[in-house]
């Protein structure tokens, strides 16, 4: 019975998560589109739906009844497993991420669907294994286009991995813990304890890094149309193709959620008496809200060369990173003294 | 449970690792190689080890074999001679007496040493592995942990001095 509890804890808590990480990919595409328009005082999608709304759907329907083509010179085995090696670690990362504060369901606490001691290296190590997918997706198409976009991702991945690690580690000596739970718990009381204030530094780097792992504007060499078609799933079509972008859409969502989660007080509200509105709200709140960042710098920046985008990782991110994990230390071990 | 979760991640190691060095296709090799960490990772799990585990995949998934992958796209090698290289059978003969020996041993009830001092009940009480393995590192091994580092500093600067070398001496103007 006890056992048949916590499963059902679990599934129910997967089922949520699952639920509104979809959903909210659905409509990341669609706000995309339209803050992107109205940006350039355009309408955006109009047709399906009250203003657009239904597009969504619209666009995954047509993914789905599309054919699904293999080059006849591709690697089939591989051709076929890439999408899903990329899709699975995007999605995965939202097991450890907490949501909401502890509250009780199926006669269990619920909150996170597994509050792991090592959560934050958990995200990382699959967040790594992603890059698999990217570079096999490259290679099995059998296409230079394909192949060059597999190739400049896998460089580009594990550049910025290395920034993206070290901004986190500054946070990591403030909280003393791994756990995003106790992470989250470190920053109650008020936008005044929030990390950011402590570790803007950090902040902004971890944001540089994020966009660049995400393989977003201005740092989307991988996929760049003008110069690789569409780069690694240039001969990608349907459903497969689909994954890799419900991938993509939900890598930027998990970077985002995890950001809010280490930097901005996670589900905590920013004052002590708007702690009426409910723990995930907030989170997605301020997901939502650097999510429109993301958007907002595709439609200000111009790509950069790719070479200017590897010097910058390697010769100006991880040096700063370095520097900020030393004076943080420094710092907190006179506090601590 | 823990026993059948044991066996299958075992089982699986064994047999990936030796189709990491059977298959033909290099591509299939790495990938091999990629589900043996995964499996040696969930061992490291049912022992308790849960940063040791995620360390392997970051460490050895996340970056070496990924940069093994690299260089085999670039280089898109065709193994035919790689193969059974014609000292296969001195290979057997050594390997499989090894094996007999590990088989004799394990069988006459293994090889009778010492537990160590760092049980799973004392790494609870410092508070889970992360701690524990920080305390050590930092403490105990911390002469060794720095001359590792030290190591594998040179060994950078070496790396980058070597495919340095060309590019100076062409590029004097740069």
């Amino acid at each position: 019975m006890e056992l048949a509890m916590t499963v059902g804890l679990a599934v129910f808590q997967i089922a949520i998560v699952m639920g509104v990480v979809l959903l909210s990919v659905a409509y990341m595409t669609y706000a995309e589109r339209k803050v992107l328009s109205f940006m350039q005082d355009r309408l955006g999608p109009m047709e399906v739906g009250p203003y657009g709304l239904l597009q969504p759907i619209a666009d995954g329907l047509k993914l789905f009844f599309k054919e699904d083509i293999i080059p006849s010179s591709a690697n089939k085995l591989i051709f076929a497993i890439a999408p899903i090696i990329c899709l699975v670690p995007a999605l995965i990362g939202f097991a450890v991420m907490p949501y909401n504060e502890t509250y009780a369901a199926f006669g269990g606490e619920a909150g996170v669907i597994s509050d792991l001691n090592v959560g934050l290296l958990y995200i990382l190590a699959f967040a790594s294994v992603g890059t698999y997918g990217v570079i096999l997706a490259g290679w099995s198409s059998n296409s230079k286009y394909a192949m060059l976009g597999g190739l400049r991702c896998g460089a580009q991945i594990i550049s910025y991995e290395l920034a993206l690690g070290l901004s986190i580690v500054g946070v990591l000596l403030l909280s003393g813990s791994l756990s995003l739970r106790e992470i989250t718990m470190a920053q109650d009381g008020g936008f005044w304890h929030w990390n950011i204030l402590l570790q803007p530094v950090a902040f902004v780097t971890y944001v540089i890094s994020a966009v660049a792992e995400t393989n977003r504007l201005p740092f989307d060499m991988p996929e760049a149309e003008s110069e690789l078609v569409a780069g690694f799933f240039t001969e990608y079509t349907g459903m497969r193709f689909a994954f890799f972008f419900l991938a993509e859409y939900a890598n930027m969502i998990l970077v985002c959620c995890l950001a809010s989660v280490l930097f901005l007080g996670g589900y905590e509200a920013p004052m002590e008496f708007l702690n009426f509105i409910p723990g995930f709200i907030w989170l997605a709140i301020k997901t939502w809200a650097l999510l429109f960042f993301f958007i907002w710098i595709r439609g200000t920046f111009p790509r950069v060369r790719f070479d200017q985008l590897m010097k910058f990782g390697w010769k100006v991110l991880i040096p700063i990173t370095l520097a900020n994990i030393l004076f943080t230390a420094l710092g907190v071990y006179i506090y601590n003294n | 449970m823990m026993q059948v979760l044991f066996y299958y991640m075992a089982a699986v190691t064994v047999v990936s690792s030796v189709l990491t060095v059977t298959l033909k296709q290099p591509v299939y090799n790495v990938l091999a190689l990629l589900t043996m960490f995964f499996h040696v990772a969930g061992l490291y799990v049912l022992l308790n080890a849960e940063f040791l585990a995620v360390v392997q995949i970051i460490v050895y998934a996340g970056a070496i074999l990924v940069l093994y992958l690299f260089v085999l796209m670039l280089l898109n090698l065709r193994s035919d001679a790689r193969h059974m290289h014609r000292q296969w059978p001195f290979a057997v003969l050594i390997l499989g007496s090894v094996a007999a020996m590990l088989v004799g041993a394990f069988a006459g009830g293994g090889f009778g040493g010492e537990i160590g001092q760092y049980s799973t009940a004392y790494i609870d009480s410092l508070g889970g592995d992360t701690q524990a393995i920080g305390l050590t590192l930092y403490t105990d091994y911390l002469l060794p942990f720095e001359v590792a580092s030290l190591v594998l500093l040179v060994a950078m600067v070496g790396a980058i001095v070597l495919t340095k070398k060309g590019l100076v001496d062409d590029q004097v103007e740069d």
